[in-house]
């Protein structure tokens, strides 16, 4: 076990410095810089302003300089937020992010997996097809689809909900709705596949012959085994609400980081984009490290190497 | 006949409503069995025998509905009893024993989780009794290193501990039957063997009665005291064991005794098989329905179902053949 997370550990930083590498690259192939905008700088002042942050020397200094700037911890100051450091602004940005992401998850896994058992035991029943239909339009729906029409809806027409911002929990409702929808129709199919695969287990029958209740067959026996598959989807689901939350931020208007992020890219702040790549590429790394983990402890047949 | 019988089953008739049309699986069976007996039921794969033993658990699966005849255990009422009573039968006064123990077993919960589970649910034995007895019924079944045992999950065991375990859960609360199902078939050949032994040593041990479910004759004439022949839902031979194998009189049980490999047939000598394949229980023929596969098929044997041909108190058959010459034999007596 220890082995494994160590291997695990090593295996994350070799990642971590790709994404980075490549992103640093990519990122400077685009076209433009930091210190275009539309009012004329003069040229000396673009020039005095590349020297300060080191954009005047070559490509590959540029690149030595930064990653060793990160190893040590040093993500670098934004180039367009003044006097704000990198490190300053994800601390203050993805707690936002985190908290809606978070809720989201946790909806879309209690959900999925409760609607997905309740299709699998009411199979071919009334109940079964409505969760399909639900869950075959969570699948094809893009979020930001979904955000728009439950903004007209809830928003607009109703005005029962409050569209933007954060302010109060109702100010949740919507966004998290948006980027719960698509996990949890996703879970909810693999969860009634897996459940009536488990259902029609020797096992089964054999908690049945000693008697037990129909819950104990189905909350001990069931749904252990037949939760493996969603287990092995966190993994995936959490970069989907990461990605999904860039577009469900901006649609809000949640000062998250996944605006942050935008913003950083459109406006070529080298460091941000660099910062917040990096982090969230360590929190899916470390997700999945974790998801694995998990896994081991609920299917002891699985084993760590 | 005054004589208690733990298992009662009479007329049993249990069909499967399946989106194309009513397959009847069980006709007319009627079994008893008194307590310690052991009674062996044979035939081929969907004969119904499972299906007959499942249904004294309630456990016939889903499309399946009882539609005659009764069922009685131990003074129960089977085929009158609700789920929530049916579920303190089971595991407790019947248990059974599936084919697969590779399969059987929970993947993800301990051995130990898995014995004490049912000693819990039936017994008001606390964790720690539960646990003693999980360890007592683990040396009992000849498990070595119990305690480490019950620590263990059931991918680290073999298929025969497996099996062995699946026993041991089965034996939890001391149940009255003991319903086998196949209990050997998913085994090695030397494996089979230790099995069978320790069933049988605990049946003298604990003096239950038995249901052995296989198609394997073999097993049943070592262990069994009475053997029913099922044929596409019908008991068509009856009887001890010693009548099935010395004195049989369907022709389906001769085929089936026909077809063991024996240790003195010659080298060239070939198998018997029984030729053609099991009828269709979903339109099952009017007559007997063994009559396309017989040898000495008659014309009756096409139109109407045999009566029981009764030989003495327990040998019967269902054949028309073996009712005509029970016949002829009468009228010369006359």
């Amino acid at each position: 076990m220890l082995k494994y997370i160590v291997k695990r550990i090593a295996l994350a930083i070799v990642t971590i410095w790709a994404v980075a590498t490549l992103t640093f690259f990519l990122m400077n192939m685009v076209p433009g810089g930091p210190f275009l905008s539309e009012k004329a700088i003069s040229p000396q002042a673009t020039a005095a302003l590349e020297a300060k942050y080191g954009l005047d020397k070559p490509l590959g200094e540029q690149y030595v300089t930064y990653i060793s700037g990160v190893a040590h911890g040093d993500f670098g100051d934004s180039l367009k937020q003044r006097g704000r450091t990198v490190a300053g602004i994800i601390q203050a940005k993805f707690p936002v992010s985190a908290k809606i992401g978070g809720i989201s998850v946790l909806v879309s896994l209690i959900l999925g997996v409760l609607l997905g058992s309740i299709a699998a035991l009411k199979r071919g029943k009334f109940l079964d097809s409505l969760i399909s239909v639900i869950s075959t339009m969570g699948i094809a729906v893009p979020s930001f689809v979904i955000c728009t029409v439950l903004m007209y809806f809830f928003g607009v027409k109703f005005k029962i909900l409050p569209t933007m911002g954060l302010s109060s929990w109702q100010n949740y409702i919507m966004p998290v709705a948006a980027l719960a929808f698509y996990p949890t129709a996703y879970i909810m199919r693999l969860m009634r596949s897996s459940m009536l695969d488990v259902l029609g287990q020797d096992y089964m029958r054999t908690a049945k012959a000693k008697g037990l209740s129909g819950k104990v067959q189905l909350f001990k026996h069931a749904l252990r085994n037949a939760i493996l598959p969603v287990v092995t989807y966190v993994g995936p689901m959490l970069a989907y609400t990461v990605t999904g939350s860039f577009v469900v931020e901006k649609i809000f208007t949640i000062p998250g980081l996944g605006g942050e992020f935008i913003g950083a890219i459109q406006g070529r702040d080298y460091t941000l984009i660099m910062g917040t790549t990096i982090f969230l590429a360590t929190l899916i790394i470390v997700m999945n490290v974790v998801v694995d983990i998990v896994y081991k402890l609920i299917d002891p047949r699985i084993t760590l190497k | 006949m005054a004589e208690e019988y733990l298992v009662d089953i009479k007329n049993e008739r249990l069909s499967f409503f399946t989106p194309a049309g009513e397959v009847k699986a069980l006709n007319d069976v009627s079994i008893h069995l008194k307590e310690g007996e052991v009674l062996g039921i044979v035939g081929e794969s969907g004969s119904g025998k499972s299906v007959t033993a499942y249904s004294l658990m309630g456990l016939t699966a889903h499309p399946g509905k009882l539609i005659g005849g009764t069922l009685q255990f131990n003074g129960h009422e089977i085929e009158e009893m609700g789920e929530k009573e049916m579920r303190k039968i089971r595991g407790k006064e019947i248990s059974i024993i599936f084919q697969d123990p590779m399969t059987s077993l929970n993947p993800v919960y301990t051995i130990g989780n898995q014995i004490t589970e049912v000693i819990r649910l039936h017994t008001d034995k606390d964790k720690k009794q539960a646990y003693a007895r999980a360890k007592e019924l683990l040396e009992l079944v000849g498990i070595n290193e119990p305690e480490k045992r019950l620590k263990q999950y059931p991918h680290e065991l073999s298929g025969g501990m497996r099996q062995r375990v699946m026993i041991a859960i089965a034996l939890a609360c001391e149940p009255k039957l003991l319903i086998a199902d196949e209990p050997t078939t998913a085994l090695d050949v030397t494996i089979q063997a230790q099995i069978l032994e320790l069933m049988m040593e605990l049946k003298d041990k604990l003096g239950m009665a038995i249901i052995m479910i296989t198609h394997d004759l073999g097993v049943v004439a070592s262990m069994c005291d009475r053997i029913a022949v099922m044929y596409a839902g019908r008991i068509v031979e009856y009887g001890t064991t010693d009548d099935i194998f010395y004195r049989p009189h369907h022709m389906y049980t001769k085929g089936l005794i026909r077809s063991i490999p024996r240790l003195d047939t010659k080298e060239h000598e070939r198998l018997v098989p029984i030729e053609g394949t099991p009828v269709d229980l979903l339109n099952p023929p009017a007559g007997c329905p063994f009559a396309p596969r017989c040898e000495a098929c008659m014309k009756i044997c096409l139109r109407e179902m045999p009566p029981v041909t009764q030989f003495d108190d327990v040998h019967y058959t269902q054949c028309w053949l073996n009712q005509k010459e029970a016949m002829e034999k009468g009228e010369a007596n006359e």
